[in-house]
């Protein structure tokens, strides 16, 4: 217990250092002081205008999806019991893209667009459930046989019928359209005023799957060993892939599809604080959103005014620091 | 003698149409240490999973200490009767004090942490399957036997009055396998547990069990003591191949011809 409190400690300050580093970077960079006075100041004047009126919403914006991306994607792992899982492994990203894309298609507005997506999201998140309910309900268990593959082949295949469909859309799509419907694909924060619902749900997902964590430690070692443990696993199951699917519907709404995140940010915590489930998801969401707030601070401004696709970053970023803690791992067993 | 553990009855059992068991009726008393014999894919997973009720059953009634089971709430039921499977597979890594810890589950309250009483409980049964000095190992990097020894840590650490246990010696060595199944025949001995495991070795089952149930092909079954039930033609015609009875030392030994 002692050791998570720590361990959180230092994720959160560290989270509220790139907080302060994303409010002060951007077009004008604001010395502490400056920045100090912008934020907790009277309202009026310039500082004031830009870091609460744009940098605040958008930062806040980026740490809740970066949260719910993470914490996501530890959940499926668990779920599927397969370290290879991320939150769109089930095809819900695609779900929400087909919907984004058809939104922009038809010409229609930011909100339509969000509105969309979800929709997207939610058809695929019922999708999968109805083809695969048998798995999280049947009591029919044969020893050390796992409903796991069956529920990840399903939800790769429908991701894989998903992305033809958003294929054959860009096949389809007026040249005029292609570049916005290119970066909401790669994910995109620029104008991502909506932090609310986001940071909510973050809120919520974490408070919801912390009292199951120690269940979730006994069901990664498997089906038989959980069940025999007295944990009821089809219901457990079922809350999981809830959290995780509304957490990541909520997060593609946001910011569109951003990679990397949930696959590396849970690892790269496994390797370095261990695979208590305690621990790790409320770790995973401070570590997620951290590190998406400092992708997204990179993305504008590394290249200002020009603004990269922030999934750019994630991967620039996710890519070798996971390497890098692969081959540390591997040296030091 | 007092209640039993564990309540077989009318137990029919089937696999993909084919009815495996038929009219089973037995059960497991404190003190008892019953081994579960049968050629591959007679039934023996299959019936040690509905004797958990991990599995739905055919037909019949599964009762645990004179309760139906399915009236047991699980978690009530994890502090009653515990279950070491035929196969562990971990996806990810895990150290071996934190598996052992997990047998701990059912004993714990929803907000409660493992702490010092569940680490000197885990540690006294690593020391139990020797395997003092491991505890900080990852699971990941272990032998298969390693491993098992790990599994029934964790189930010894369950403390539960029911023990099942499906092949628990399959990977271990000579040394390991009597230091297992002398600790099973101890728990029942002393400590007045219920012991049912499914074996392959008929010279194991026969020093260490007081009872067996053999499942032969075709759903006949014979059980009770092991002197009654473990005599060449029952087990030849179990396991399709003529088994010869010996005397050694007080001891019967069985060879296959």
């Amino acid at each position: 217990m002692r050791r998570a409190l720590t361990i959180w400690l230092c994720l959160a300050v560290a989270a509220l250092v790139v907080f302060m580093l994303a409010l002060a970077s951007g077009s004008t960079w604001l010395e502490p002081v400056q920045l100090g006075e912008a934020l907790f100041g009277p309202a009026g004047g310039m500082a004031h205008e830009i870091v609460i009126g744009l940098r605040l919403p958008r930062a806040l914006a980026a740490f809740a999806t970066g949260g719910l991306l993470a914490l996501a994607g530890a959940l499926m792992q668990i779920l599927l019991r397969n370290p290879l899982a991320d939150p769109y492994v089930l095809g819900l990203s695609g779900g929400a893209a087909v919907g984004a894309l058809g939104a922009m298609l038809a010409g229609l507005g930011v909100f339509a667009i969000n509105l969309s997506a979800a929709a997207g999201a939610l058809v695929s998140i019922v999708l999968l459930f109805a083809l695969v309910r048998r798995d999280f309900s049947r009591q029919q268990m044969l020893g050390a046989m796992d409903a796991s593959p069956r529920l990840l082949l399903t939800g790769v295949m429908l991701a894989s019928g998903w992305g033809a469909i958003i294929t054959m859309m860009f096949a389809l799509a007026p040249e005029a359209k292609l570049r916005g419907m290119l970066f909401w694909l790669m994910g995109d924060l620029n104008g991502a005023e909506s932090w609310a619902p986001a940071m909510v749900a973050l809120a919520v997902a974490v408070a919801v799957v912390y009292p199951m964590a120690r269940e979730l430690n006994v069901l990664l070692r498997g089906e038989t060993v959980a069940r025999a443990l007295g944990v009821r696993v089809s219901g457990l199951r079922f809350a999981v892939y809830l959290v995780a699917s509304v957490s990541t519907a909520l997060a593609v709404t946001t910011a569109g599809t951003i990679g990397f995140i949930g696959l590396v940010v849970p690892h790269a915590l496994r390797l370095l604080v261990g695979n208590d489930q305690r621990i790790l998801l409320p770790a995973t969401a401070l570590t997620g959103g951290t590190l998406l707030l400092l992708a997204d601070t990179a993305a504008r401004t590394l290249v200002a005014p020009q603004q990269l696709p922030v999934g750019v970053i994630t991967a620039l970023i996710g890519v070798p620091a996971f390497m890098f803690l692969m081959t540390r791992r591997a040296r030091t067993p | 003698m007092s209640g039993s553990l564990l309540e077989v009855r009318d137990l029919r059992l089937g696999v993909a149409g084919r009815t495996l068991v038929d009219q089973l009726s037995f059960s497991v008393h404190p003190g008892e240490v019953w081994c579960l014999l049968g050629p591959n894919g007679s039934g023996k997973t299959t019936f040690l999973l509905s004797a958990m009720g991990l599995r739905d059953v055919q037909g019949g009634t599964v009762g645990l200490q004179g309760r139906s089971l399915s009236a047991w709430d699980p978690l009530q039921a994890g502090r009653v009767r515990g279950f070491l499977p035929q196969i562990i597979h971990d996806a990810f890594g895990a150290s071996v004090i934190e598996c052992v810890m997990m047998g701990r589950h059912p004993h714990l309250g929803r907000w409660e942490w493992e702490g010092g009483p569940e680490r000197d409980i885990a540690l006294s049964m690593l020391a139990q399957v020797d395997l003092t000095g491991f505890e900080n190992r990852d699971v990941l990097t272990l032998s298969g036997g390693e491993r098992q020894r790990v599994a029934l840590a964790a189930l010894f650490a369950q403390d539960t009055s029911l023990l099942l246990l499906d092949e628990p010696v399959s990977h271990l060595d000579l040394h390991h396998q009597i230091m297992v199944l002398s600790y099973l025949a101890m728990l029942a001995r002393e400590k007045e547990r219920g012991i049912l495991f499914s074996i392959h070795d008929l010279n194991l089952a026969a020093r260490f069990a007081s009872h067996a149930v053999i499942l032969a092909p075709g759903g006949r079954v014979s059980l009770g003591a092991i002197d009654r039930v473990m005599t060449e033609d029952i087990l030849s015609n179990a396991f399709g191949h003529r088994v010869t009875r010996v005397e050694h030392a007080g001891r019967p030994l069985f060879i296959p011809e």
